[in-house]
């Protein structure tokens, strides 16, 4: 069964539609890439996906459940796990602060995000305005773990960082994949890396998804023609 | 220890110093003094649970802090006159008993908080504040025309309400009662800005949407902050109310809303003694300038804009120097 379904979803923007078909479906344990070009409603996607925008038409339901009605905080409570792209941390509290005030009982604690990334650990008592980019989204992966999340949604989590801190994060993203079994959809643009971490692949076009498959079926010449890669 | 802890230190124990001092000098006035800005902090303390840490700027707390003083004065004055509250559908008689007036303070502080905090927490920015304004005026109207508990003119208690085992009528008992009080108030109010619920707040005043999208309601968050501040702030008036023995719709009245708010401002808004400063300088100018000029509020108003001009961390600010996210 479906662990999240996204049937045909429209969603705008004021007056200005955004999204004009996203069909997207997920199995529990299912590591998926949304890939595009810029513009095309991935960010959007994740936004329908956290409540954050309400979709206008189409059908979205999450573990069985409709979402349409739900708010942004009870679609995270049911689950929904959001690394925001641009990272943003609570500036204003410090890294200890981040993770603990939206914690939720369960298997990620302090402790097991700290083993996760050991640099946010050596920093536990700093602001998160004063961390590095990339320890800032090591902090916001952290957080959204915090929540003890059934579906980890990566918006751009490596966008703007130095290769070095990238190949940090992808490591934490195939680990929780490996050990845990975590249920994540990922948004990146590096696609020899979400080679390596994805089982599946959406592709969305002028918000519109307009190629669905297997990983491994994303072949060049796919990737060419709607990746331009 | 930092600056700004050492600084707290050397605040909070001013207030006793200075009534051991009165004491010894036999000024049992100086000594009344040090209790109402314990009183007015603790007050300060409430309102920037709401202010602070949750960036709620309510011109309406005087509803909270006359209510605490109405409920000390109602109990007190059926009490002192032997005539019941109400007697159907059950007997409730008055009471002189300081712990049962803080009790009943303290929950209609709060009720009155969650009816007006559900309403006024729908809005924001400067539509919140003329909701709070609004329902601290109509509270303070529905005051006035109230005759069955003095309108205008107030209710007076003839003789403070007594606390076991103190004789509540002496200066300085008085205020190691009040003193005691904003001090465990202050320990809470500490606790709770570091638990997750004072976190997510503090968050949640930045940025609600990030909160949201961790699973946490900033509606509900707020509403919560809003009605432990009202309480906090009903325990004050009640305690002022017993200070002065004396409770009228002026302690309803959105001056007394901006003499809050003027303690935190003053002191720092969400430094956690920032309303004991506050407070502490609100007396100090009132009692010195006060004896050189009826007009001392100008002075006060001129303070006022150097501090948000120029500190804006308040006086904590601008002695403790760095700025940090809450102490």
């Amino acid at each position: 069964m479906s662990f999240l379904t996204l049937d045909g979803i429209e969603a705008f923007y004021g007056p200005s539609q955004a999204l004009f078909g996203v069909n997207l479906s997920l199995a529990e344990g299912e590591v998926c890439a949304l890939m595009g070009r810029n513009g095309m409603g991935k960010s959007s996607t994740i936004k329908v996906i956290c409540r954050l925008l309400k979709h206008s038409a189409g059908h979205l339901a999450f573990d069985g459940q409709d979402m349409a009605a739900v708010p942004p905080h009870k679609a995270a409570r049911a689950g929904l796990g959001l690394v925001p792209e641009g990272r943003r941390c609570f500036p204003n509290l410090t890294v200890h602060e981040n993770l603990i005030a939206a914690a939720r009982p369960g298997h990620w604690d302090f402790d097991r995000v700290a083993a996760l990334f050991p640099r946010l650990a050596e920093r536990r008592d700093q602001s998160a305005a004063s961390l590095s980019g990339g320890e800032q989204q090591m902090l916001s992966i952290g957080r959204a773990l915090m929540t003890n999340p059934r579906l980890l949604l990566l918006d751009e989590a490596t966008e703007g960082l130095a290769p070095v801190v990238r190949q940090e994060i992808w490591a934490a993203v195939r680990q929780l994949k490996s050990s845990t079994g975590m249920t994540i959809l990922v948004v990146d643009k590096s696609l020899a890396e979400l080679r390596q971490v994805a089982d599946s692949a959406v592709i969305l076009e002028r918000g519109a998804t307009v190629w669905s498959g297997a990983m491994a079926q994303v072949t060049p010449v796919v990737a060419d023609q709607f990746l331009g890669v | 220890m930092s600056r700004a802890t050492l600084l707290n230190a050397a605040l909070f124990l001013m207030l006793p110093v200075t009534a051991l001092a009165a004491l010894v000098l036999d000024e049992p006035f100086i000594i009344t003094l040090a209790t109402k800005v314990a009183i007015l902090a603790l007050a300060g303390v409430g309102l920037n649970i709401a202010l602070g840490l949750g960036g709620l700027v309510s011109l309406g707390h005087a509803a909270f802090f006359g209510i605490g003083g109405y409920a000390m004065g109602i109990l007190a004055h059926h009490a002192q006159t032997f005539t019941p509250l109400m007697e159907a559908p059950f007997l409730l008689e008055g009471t002189k008993s300081m712990p049962v007036i803080w009790v009943v303070a303290v929950i209609a502080g709060a009720l009155a908080a969650l009816a007006i905090g559900a309403l006024s927490l729908r809005t924001s920015g400067v539509y919140f504040i003329m909701i709070t304004l609004a329902f601290g005026q109509m509270l303070y109207y529905f005051a006035i025309s109230w005759p069955a508990y003095g309108g205008e003119d107030g209710l007076s208690i003839y003789v403070r309400n007594g606390f076991p085992g103190l004789n509540t009528l002496d200066p300085i008992q008085f205020f190691v009662l009040c003193f005691v009080i904003l001090a465990l108030v202050l320990f809470c109010a500490g606790r709770l800005a570091a638990a997750p619920f004072g976190l997510a707040l503090s968050a949640a005043r930045q940025n609600a949407e990030r909160v949201e999208t961790v699973g946490l309601s900033p509606y509900r968050l707020r509403l919560l902050a809003f009605v432990i501040s009202g309480a906090v702030t009903a325990l004050a008036g009640a305690l002022f109310a017993d200070l002065n023995r004396f409770v009228s719709p002026t302690m309803l009245s959105w001056h007394m809303s901006g003499e809050i708010m003027i303690f935190v401002i003053l002191g720092g808004v969400g430094r956690l003694f920032g309303p004991v400063a506050g407070a502490a300088l609100f007396i100090l100018l009132e009692h010195v300038l006060g004896g050189l000029s009826d007009f001392w509020h100008v002075y006060l108003g001129l303070l006022l804009l150097l501090v948000v001009l120029f500190a804006r961390g308040g006086m904590i600010g601008l002695a403790a120097g760095r700025e940090v996210a809450h102490d």
